[in-house]
């Protein structure tokens, strides 16, 4: 007879046999047979976090910087529902997490039992797919097809929900199977013809330009590779949307920074009078196409994405090409040499005014801020942390608001996977507990969190698993003690009406990391940052570096609300020499 | 124009909606229904009206038949949107004029009166091949199988008549002819 396994022991075999690490997770009484199970097997590494929210950010920035799955344990009803958030936000960025979540006995489901809570009906909406395991004899299939849902195709987060009793039930266990049952889930199979097409448009195309996204990073470090080949084929400008960034180098001349909301001048601009537009694994988000009408009225699109319902969502495209970022780009690429071989020009030489005119956008130089010598400019600061960590492979972490947009315009990523941003939910809270994911995939590496002090402020608990684990991150708070994207819209829309979007009574946070347990720096003078940095990067342990910036500063240039992307409103140098009348006025 | 204040954009021009019955192959199991109604509530979808039943007891698959409306860009949405659940395995839709789609909604009449009002209800169902399932001197349960509008028309048509309680289905739907969708 086969050995009988406890639901807790399958559990484990199934980590096991997905080749799973480490854990994030909290324990509670409905789990506790999982955790009672987990010192018998030593290569799963469980970190104890102070907050679900926490474990489930901590998977995620595990997750994105490792490129493998990030997995949860929780615990039933509080466990569960704290780590929502952190499901959400990972279903909305596309990231592979399976969480694990405890739940009463099956005999007790729906009697309103201690810690009990319809886990599976709560998180429906915000996962890939969920499981509630009743029978012991499903457990180990669920578990290996969790892994299978949460990886493949567009990834996404999954949640199995095992009953305690279930987690005490004996049965066989069973091996993942080798081929995997896609259920015509996969979307991989796409035509030459449809190649063919695409290479045509690119050499009749006189004003092209790229614009990716976070599919490419999803696609694994191949795709990156073979979009920097694509790049390099065609010379066409390149545009990523924030969580694309990295993909492509950020300080290539090709590269014309981020678009979007707050993108650059030149990214902007070309993507409205361009005459082909290729997006590469990005989803015409609201905060890239501006007012939807008026989205770059004159190009021919193409959409190359892995989630067929990609298509068409929101931007009706010409060409659409459903399939995995790393092998549709190599495909372009080796047709286009093939191509090559046949005549030798290419037609780089059609779109050498279309460079002129990015280069007269690029000259407006968007980016700029008026510096000082007596406050430190949060993108100064962000400028110098780019200058003093670029040789270093870093990884990038961030909370939500306009620190956010800032280590996005002035911190240039070289490789896929070192930044780490909460886009589509835009979580504030995100950059801490993802950097301490991100230093324990990666521990010999440097993790810094650039956040803000009101961002920080909700999940700083889990400092204290960055101290246990002796997890040296570097949280690098631009402390303007505002929540600064809600004080700018409200100065730019609401009539400088800052309706509690000032933080009194602020932690002295060089307090907060001696009790914590971790080192505590702090800037308020721009002559003093470098070497505070440089000391912030020696240190051999995690830092709180509390940066008070100038508070009334501005994220700038952006797209006011419900305007084409050629209508942006540019930093304040611009603003002087240009005289805004009128109803821009307002907005200044 | 009033200037916005909205950090989102502006709702553009929309098109017209249709009305469309799409047909969903799920596997059978605990929570399926829900996955599909909370992709039409959560994503802001209509439904109109909602049949579902297993059709198959060995391979464990039902079929759901839901019929909503949308501009043909909602209605690709609705199709990939429902292709991605695990549990679905394919999805059909149909424009309600489709003449090569039989629609078919089942309802039940109760009607309370005298044998010649009962009589002239049966006789205004005629054409919805009615039949009666229950009788007693003073009462009828009328069956009748129909289109929606139709449907509607008898319900206000035999209120006069001393219909008291209607019960109707969503509607089904099965393609003409000998071929089967794939």
């Amino acid at each position: 007879m086969p050995k009988l396994f406890t639901g807790a022991e399958i559990v484990f075999k199934c980590l096991e046999d997905q080749k799973v690490e480490h854990i994030f997770g909290y324990p509670g009484g409905a789990v506790l047979p999982i955790y009672d199970e987990l010192k018998n097997h030593p290569s799963i590494k469980h970190i104890l976090v102070r907050h679900e929210q926490g474990a489930g950010h901590a998977a995620e920035g595990y997750a994105r910087s490792s490129g493998k799955p990030g997995v949860i344990l929780v615990t039933s009803g509080p466990g569960a529902t704290n780590v929502v958030t952190a499901l959400t936000d990972a279903y909305m960025d596309s990231v592979p997490l399976v969480c694990i979540s405890g739940q009463v006995p099956t005999h007790l489901i729906g009697t309103d039992a201690f810690q009990e809570c319809d886990t599976t009906g709560i998180t429906r909406p915000c996962t890939k797919h969920n499981w509630l395991v009743k029978d012991i004899n499903d457990l180990s299939k669920v578990m290996h097809e969790a892994f299978t849902v949460a990886t493949t195709g567009r990834p996404g987060p999954v949640l199995v929900d095992i009953p305690k009793d279930v987690q005490f039930a004996k049965t066989k266990y069973k091996k993942p199977n080798k081929e995997k049952k896609l259920n015509g889930k996969s979307h991989n199979k796409f035509s030459q013809d449809q190649i063919d097409e695409l290479v045509k448009l690119l050499s009749k195309a006189k004003k092209p330009i790229i614009y990716s996204g976070g599919g490419v990073i999803n696609s694994g470090p191949k795709a990156s590779q073979a979009l920097r080949e694509f790049v390099d084929l065609t010379g066409f400008p390149i545009t990523s949307t924030l969580q694309g960034l990295g993909a492509y180098p950020g300080d290539d001349s090709q590269f014309l920074g981020m678009l979007g909301m707050h993108g650059t001048y030149e990214a902007n601009n070309a993507m409205h009078d361009c005459d082909l537009l290729i997006n590469i694994g990005a989803r015409f988000d609201d905060r890239i196409t501006g007012k939807i009408d008026e989205f770059s009225p004159n190009s021919k699109k193409v959409h190359i994405d892995i989630d067929p319902s990609s298509i068409n969502k929101i931007i009706k495209v010409d060409l659409a090409i459903v399939g995995d970022v790393s092998s549709v780009i190599s495909k372009i690429n080796k047709t286009i040499i093939k191509n090559k071989n046949g005549h030798s020009k290419s037609n780089k030489s059609n779109i050498a005014k279309w460079w002129e005119k990015i280069e007269k956008w690029r000259g407006k130089n968007s980016l700029n801020f008026v510096n000082s010598d007596e406050s430190i400019k949060p993108q100064y600061a962000v400028q110098r942390l780019y200058e003093l960590t670029k040789n270093k492979d870093t990884y990038v972490t961030t909370e939500v608001g306009q620190h956010q947009m800032w280590a996005a315009q002035h911190y240039k990523f070289n490789k896929p996977n070192r930044w780490m941003t909460s886009g589509g939910l835009g979580t504030m809270g995100y950059g801490l507990p993802a950097a301490v994911g991100v230093q324990i995939a990666h521990p010999e590496k440097l993790v810094i969190d650039i956040a803000g002090e009101a961002s920080v402020l909700m999940t700083m608990q889990e400092m204290s698993t960055a101290v246990q684990y002796n997890l040296p991150v570097k949280i690098f708070i631009l402390n303007n003690q505002y929540m600064g994207m809600v004080r700018q819209w409200q100065e730019l829309l609401h009539e400088k009406n800052y309706s509690e979007s000032y933080s009194e009574a602020l932690p002295n946070f060089m307090k907060m990391a001696e009790a914590y347990g971790c080192k505590g720096i702090k800037a308020d003078n721009p002559s003093d940052l470098d070497y505070k940095i440089q000391e912030m990067i020696d240190y051999d342990g995690p830092v709180i570096f509390d940066c008070h910036v100038d508070p009334n500063e501005n994220c700038f240039p952006m797209i006011p609300s419900g305007k084409p992307h050629n209508q942006m409103i540019l930093g304040p140098n611009d603003q002087e020499e240009n005289k805004i009348k009128g109803k821009g006025k307002a907005l200044v | 124009m009033p200037k916005s204040k909205s950090a989102y954009s502006i709702p553009t021009k929309k098109q017209k909606p249709d009305t469309y019955i799409f047909v969903v192959w799920v596997d059978n199991e605990a929570g399926v229904l829900a996955r599909v109604v909370g992709l039409f509530s959560g994503r802001g979808y209509n439904i109109e009206s909602l049949a579902v039943a297993e059709v198959d007891a060995v391979k464990n698959i039902s079929r759901i038949t839901i019929v909503t409306t949308g501009t043909p860009q909602v209605i690709d949405q609705i199709r990939l949107q429902l292709t991605k659940l695990v549990p679905v395995h394919k999805v059909a839709e149909f424009k309600r004029e489709d003449k090569g789609v039989i629609f078919k909604e089942m309802a039940l009449f109760k009607v309370v009166g005298k044998r010649n009002k009962i009589e002239k209800c049966l006789n205004a169902c005629k054409k919805f091949n009615p039949v009666i399932l229950d009788e007693t001197k003073t009462s009828a349960v009328i069956q009748i199988t129909a289109l929606r509008r139709e449907i509607d028309k008898m319900n206000k048509k035999l209120k006069p008549l001393g219909l008291i309680s209607t019960s109707r289905t969503g509607a089904v739907a099965m393609t003409r002819g000998a071929k089967i969708f794939n």
